[in-house]
């Protein structure tokens, strides 16, 4: 009589993890290279407005922010209008021309985006870009978010 | 001679735990990635003026002038309009082509002037200026789908540029007035 033996119970059923490594690694560097590692504390309430044309901004580490609007008080108020640059308030604006220009020697594709409250008014924002425009730095954008219907 | 064979143990560096160390760093970098891209309204501002040089000659009728006074209310060529007028009123002025002899020759040629005053408020200048942009888009919608049929975003890099040399942005951000 044959005798049949069942085949299937001896093969190992196992993944391979050798490759592990080299997947995390890749997922790794992905993650390393699009991280931009740059925070700042808001000193004055920024609003954004609301926009449909509007475009992205691809090479963020192109870019340097600009925050105009009303100075954070303690206990949920809110003060005067000012302008922050990186982490520190602008008292003289005239200050900016400078700044940005250093930023501009840096990185001579800079892209400043004006983070402008909705509340703000136009007269500080108008003079904050002629300090850009002495400055040198041409290249601006106000920072909207997509508008939704 | 004398030769010595000697098994050496290949030196080896233990590499079971580097997958470990891998996902650590890649946890980490998961949780402190920002994926939200800035979006925003792009402008490139005019160099300062050369106070030597006169500023070049431009036809009034070349020239659209909005103004948004301290109200938030509009002005398009000293009459007033709705924001919801505004790019219509912007998209015939920059396609006139000669046809209206009050508004521009050429869509190269037409200037968008856009004025505000220290007491506007900023939400209603970027919603005119969001208008107008919208107009712009418009237009070179409509002439990406004449001329190549697909949408203006669609094109490629040459394409795209040719659309954009005919109706090129030209929006002109008046000098604010001294003295006020």
């Amino acid at each position: 009589m044959a005798h049949f033996k069942k085949k299937s119970a001896n093969t190992k059923q196992e993944v391979p993890t050798s490759a592990m490594p080299d997947i995390v690694f890749m997922l790794l560097i992905f993650f390393m290279v699009t991280t931009v590692l740059r925070e700042v504390t808001l000193q004055v309430r920024v609003d954004f407005t609301k926009g449909e044309n509007i475009e992205k901004i691809e090479q963020k580490r192109l870019v340097s922010y600009v925050y105009i609007g009303p100075k954070k008080l303690t206990g949920n108020q809110i003060g005067d209008t000012m302008v922050q640059i990186d982490d520190a308030l602008v008292e003289d604006i005239k200050s900016i021309r400078r700044l940005m220009y250093d930023k501009l020697i840096e990185q001579p594709k800079l892209i400043v985006s004006l983070r402008v409250d909705q509340s703000a008014e136009m007269g500080l924002v108008t003079d904050v870009k002629q300090e850009l425009r002495e400055a040198g730095t041409l290249r601006i954008n106000y920072s909207t978010k997509r508008e939704v219907k | 001679m004398l030769l010595k064979k000697k098994e050496r143990e290949a030196a080896e560096i233990p590499s079971s735990s580097l997958a470990d160390i891998a996902f650590l760093l890649l946890i980490f970098f998961l949780v402190t990635t920002t994926i939200d891209v800035d979006t925003g309204i792009g402008l490139v501002l005019p160099p300062p003026p050369d106070p030597t040089v006169p500023p070049p000659p431009i036809k009034e009728k070349n020239m659209l002038k909005l103004l948004v006074n301290s109200q938030g209310l509009i002005l398009v060529n000293e009459k007033p309009a709705a924001l919801a007028e505004v790019k219509e009123l912007v998209i015939g002025f920059i396609d006139n082509k000669g046809t209206d002899p009050t508004l521009s020759d050429s869509p190269d040629k037409a200037i968008i002037s856009l004025k505000t005053d220290k007491q506007t408020p900023y939400r209603i200048y970027i919603d005119v200026l969001d208008e107008v942009k919208g107009a712009y888009a418009d237009l070179r919608d409509k002439a990406s789908m004449a001329r190549f049929g697909v949408k203006f975003d669609k094109l490629g890099e040459g394409p795209q540029k040719e659309v954009k040399e005919m109706y090129p942005q030209k929006i002109s951000e008046a000098e604010p007035d001294k003295g006020n």
